[in-house]
């Protein structure tokens, strides 16, 4: 098989960093090509330089292409040779047609007059490759991440695509969609297609990958051939955090105290759809010192039900009680939720959990700032001691407490968010999603925070896309689809097929 | 942790160019409105630093940094506010109307006026908060609104003069109680106490950072900084004290500006409206109570603009319907070259006024000098520009 692309000693430096030391990355023409290291390795810089973003010269190495030395200058230069990037953030409007997505910049037009039979023609051709069933011209907002996610090959696929690079493709889908979506990469690979793919769920890497290189600290560690050994996970991850990490999940003692807290029959209506009911008939407990998973497909109404047991964050009409240490809590809006004892770890803290361009240390003290205040005013020696104290508890990577979270990489951010919620001094902490796009190293910290907050007596809720994760860390997991619970299972009782059908059969 | 360790190292070795790049900005505003200062001093012979034109600028600017003060906490919680003017001149002319009209005294009519203005904010903050509907969009409205309704009021007139008693609200002075009135020591002492506060609490600040380990700025630019505004202070005291003393306006200027520079930096309330400006929804998920701050910060621009059109139409000694014609660009625009961000959640009292210094130094140095007010518009334009762009062409070349 001839070699499609290679990238030899690639250094890439940025002010006082060294992003990139020599970088060798080859990738055969029509394999599946996977890319692993943990955030900050170096994964994402190295796919900007292979795209233009960082133009040619900017650099030291080559970058060999279809046999020739390229020089990208942009990223047009890149996608006329057939490079295309479909980034973890969708670039897509949300407010156009499918239609209009898949040709922006691109357009069907003659003299400036877009052509719409044309391109709605076009646009069924390339919907049906990708398998999505969508009229053409629907809005891209009223479709699923999943869908969307397929509408963004199918762009990739109207520029003739030869080089396919996915960062982070299933990163918020569920799994069931990043099953199809895998299916689909495989599908494209038949047809000729050849794929980067980057991410960090290891057995998705081991489905579809030919060959995996694995980055570390800005250098290539390794190259593993699908083809000619069996990849472990364990390897991958080896080679990635550098170190053996026996045990993906830490260890806990399992306990359970006291009934914490009591969710009877809880029922939330859409916000805008008031005939649509999100959650039905929700009945759960969770004890002191247990962590209680919540497992479900994308949409099953997982973040709903969290958010609108915290403070009516989300929803119409709802009604149901929530009891807190054998009494009814008062959690009609956010701060008498928190009052009560509630804390909730947003799934998506860069829009709903941070204030990017404030400091670590404003942002951790903003859910209790009576806390280091004494009649309205903010003692600021006091602020800066508690932001010490949960950097050096939380590791916090960072030079100091006085630096915006936005520079933070996503594990740091997410101790941030996490620190913000412990320093509300809760008693049942709901986590959404919480080891979302960040690396195997800061997860394994995340997972020993939760196991501390059991050990405290405190009671957590986990909602996780990521099964594998949920059987690791909790103690008991209810099932949920479509809003309602469909199953509970221990941790003993449970298994991935055992949740599937529950979720299927129902 | 090694990595954040070498990275503290550097961050003391890098010093000095480090810090001024970080507060660019901050200096930069300072130095701007000293280098304008002195250019004007040069052009004008002298005339821009006489104690008599020094009066007059605190006298003519009041209003726009009184009004810059409830702007920058408008601009901060992610909203704005284009009413300013027109509110102004409708308190105004209440005013004139309650006291020349009716013969309301000045002790009942001014604080009903406040209540109005309140009011006001609240009409306008209560479509903003709870409605979300764009404050764009609510305060054009009340522009329209409220210029319209100080005509009705007015009938298309004039209304004025005022009693002494109120006409004292701008134009009055602070009586020389030390010395004999020339040179003014009420005034030069009073500058003297302040300058030694503001290093002593410099000082202060500086020796509680270092005990918790908290980096401040070199101590070059300690005393640069500290130099310049002690000296500014004693300097302008002194030109004041030869002239007729302290103007009422500028203490109250003054006590607004340290109240409101305390409450942003140093309260709960403050730091909650920076985080409702910086991201709403985090803010709200947080336990604050947004719709409510946005509210509140609506109401604040109304006592703020009333107290404004008080002083105002206590300057003129009368009320008339053009009263604030536009001044609302000039408050918007002083906030901005004070550094705060269209996006909410970014800027400082301190900036702001001195933004409104800026502006008001280019308005009396090119009335001074005798230029158009066609040219002084194009000049105020860009120098508006030039300062936003100054900003995010730092930021780009930070991030």
């Amino acid at each position: 098989m001839n070699t499609l692309l290679e990238m030899r000693d690639i250094t890439k430096i940025f002010p006082g960093v060294k992003a990139l030391d020599s970088v060798n990355l080859a990738v055969r023409e029509g394999e599946i090509h996977a890319i692993c290291g943990e955030n900050g390795a170096g994964k994402s810089t190295l796919m900007k330089v292979l795209s233009g973003v960082y133009p040619a010269g900017s650099f030291d190495g080559d970058i060999v292409y279809d046999g020739e030395v390229a020089q990208f200058h942009g990223i047009s230069d890149s996608e006329s040779k057939g490079i295309i990037i479909i980034h973890q953030e969708l670039a897509l409007v949300p407010l156009m047609s499918i239609a209009e997505n898949l040709f922006l910049g691109n357009e069907n037009a003659s003299n400036g007059v877009v052509q719409w039979q044309k391109t709605f023609k076009e646009t069924e051709r390339l919907l049906a490759k990708v398998g999505l069933n969508e009229a053409p011209g629907t809005l891209v907002d009223s479709l699923g991440v999943g869908k969307q996610q397929l509408v963004e090959i199918a762009k990739a696929l109207s520029k003739e695509v030869r080089l396919l690079i996915l960062d982070e493709p299933t990163a918020a889908l569920s799994e069931a969609d990043s099953q199809g979506l895998l299916d689909l990469i495989l599908e494209l690979k038949t047809q000729g297609v050849t794929s980067i793919i980057i991410s960090h769920k290891l057995n998705e890497v081991r489905r579809v990958a030919d060959t995996v290189t694995v980055i570390r600290d800005g250098a290539t560690v390794s190259t593993l051939d699908a083809r000619t050994e069996d990849i472990s996970e364990d390897h991958i991850v080896r080679d990635m955090v550098g170190r053996d990490m026996a045990h993906r999940y830490p260890s806990r003692k399992r306990r359970a105290g006291d009934v914490l807290m009591e969710v009877k029959d809880w029922n939330v209506w859409h916000p805008e759809h008031a005939e649509r009911q999100v959650v039905q008939d929700i009945n759960l407990t969770v004890r002191a010192g247990e962590v209680v998973g919540i497992a479900g497909l994308m949409g099953a109404g997982r973040t709903e039900l969290a958010m609108s047991i915290f403070g009516q964050s989300y929803g119409h009409n709802i009604s149901g009680s929530v009891e807190i240490d054998g009494k009814p809590a008062n959690v009609s809006n956010v701060s008498r939720a928190i009052d009560a004892g509630l804390a909730y770890v947003t799934e998506d803290r860069k829009s709903l959990g941070l204030i990017l361009d404030e400091t670590i240390q404003r942002n951790i003290t903003l859910t209790n700032l009576p806390k280091v205040s004494s009649n309205g005013v903010i003692a600021e020696a006091k602020e800066s001691q508690v932001a010490e104290k949960y950097r050096e508890a939380m590791n916090i990577r960072t030079p100091s407490v006085f630096q915006k979270v936005t520079n933070l990489s996503g594990g740091n951010q997410q101790k941030v968010v996490l620190s913000k919620w412990l320093f509300a001094e809760p008693k049942v902490l709901i986590l959404d999603e919480p080891t979302r796009g960040i690396d195997v190293g800061a997860k394994f910290e995340i997972y020993n925070i939760i196991n501390d907050l059991s050990a405290d007596d405190k009671g957590v809720i986990m909602i996780s896309s990521e099964l594998s994760e949920l059987l690791g860390i909790c103690d008991r997991i209810y099932v949920m689809n479509e809003g309602a619970f469909v199953g509970e299972l221990t941790a003993d009782e449970a298994s991935q097929e055992r949740i599937m059908s529950l979720i299927v059969t129902n | 942790m090694e990595l954040a360790e070498t990275k503290t190292q550097e961050n003391q070795t890098a010093g000095i160019g480090q810090y001024l790049l970080g507060h660019l900005r901050e200096f930069g505003l300072l130095f701007a409105l000293i280098a304008i200062m002195g250019f004007f001093q040069v052009v004008t012979g002298g005339t821009m630093l006489k104690a008599i034109n020094i009066t007059n600028l605190f006298l003519q600017n009041s209003y726009i940094i009184i009004m810059a003060l409830g702007m920058l906490m408008v601009i901060v919680a992610g909203h704005i506010d284009l009413s300013v003017g027109s509110v102004m001149g409708f308190i105004g002319a209440l005013a004139a109307v309650m006291i020349v009209n009716w013969d309301w005294p000045m002790y009942t009519a001014v604080p009903v006026c406040l209540i109005a203005g309140g009011l006001i904010g609240a009409w306008q903050g209560y479509w903003v908060a709870y409605w979300k509907i764009p404050s764009f969009i609510v305060t054009l409205a009340g522009m329209l609104v409220f210029r319209g309704m100080s005509l009705w009021l007015l009938e298309g007139q004039s209304v004025g003069p005022f009693p002494r008693e109120f006409q004292a609200l701008s134009t009055g002075f602070v009586p020389d109680i030390i010395g004999s009135g020339r040179p003014n020591v009420t005034a030069l002492g009073t500058g003297i106490i302040a300058a030694v506060l503001v290093v002593w609490m410099g000082l202060r600040g500086r020796a509680r950072d270092r005990q918790y380990g908290i980096e401040g700025e070199p101590m070059l630019f300690f005393t640069i900084r500290n130099a310049i505004v002690a000296g500014a202070l004693i300097f302008v005291t002194y030109k004041l004290a030869n002239f007729r003393g302290l103007p009422n306006v500028l203490i109250s200027m003054v006590v607004l500006t340290v109240i409101y520079t305390f409450v942003t930096e140093n309260t709960v309330l403050g730091r909650r409206v920076y985080a409702l400006g910086g991201n709403e929804k985090a803010a709200k998920l947080s336990g604050i109570k947004t719709e409510r701050l946005a509210f509140l910060s609506f109401v604040n621009m109304g006592v703020l603009a009333a107290l404004a059109g008080l002083i105002f139409a206590a300057r003129l000694n009368t009320a008339t319907p053009k009263a604030g014609f536009a001044v609302e660009l000039d408050v918007i625009a002083a906030v901005f070259i004070g550094g705060a961000s269209m996006a909410g959640g970014v800027g400082k009292i301190v900036g702001a006024v001195t933004g409104a210094f800026i502006m008001g130094v280019l308005n009396n140095g090119m009335s001074i000098m005798g230029i158009g007010i066609d040219y002084q518009q194009i000049i105020k334009g860009l120098v508006l520009l030039a300062a936003v762009f100054f900003d995010v062409y730092n930021k780009n070349k930070q991030g």
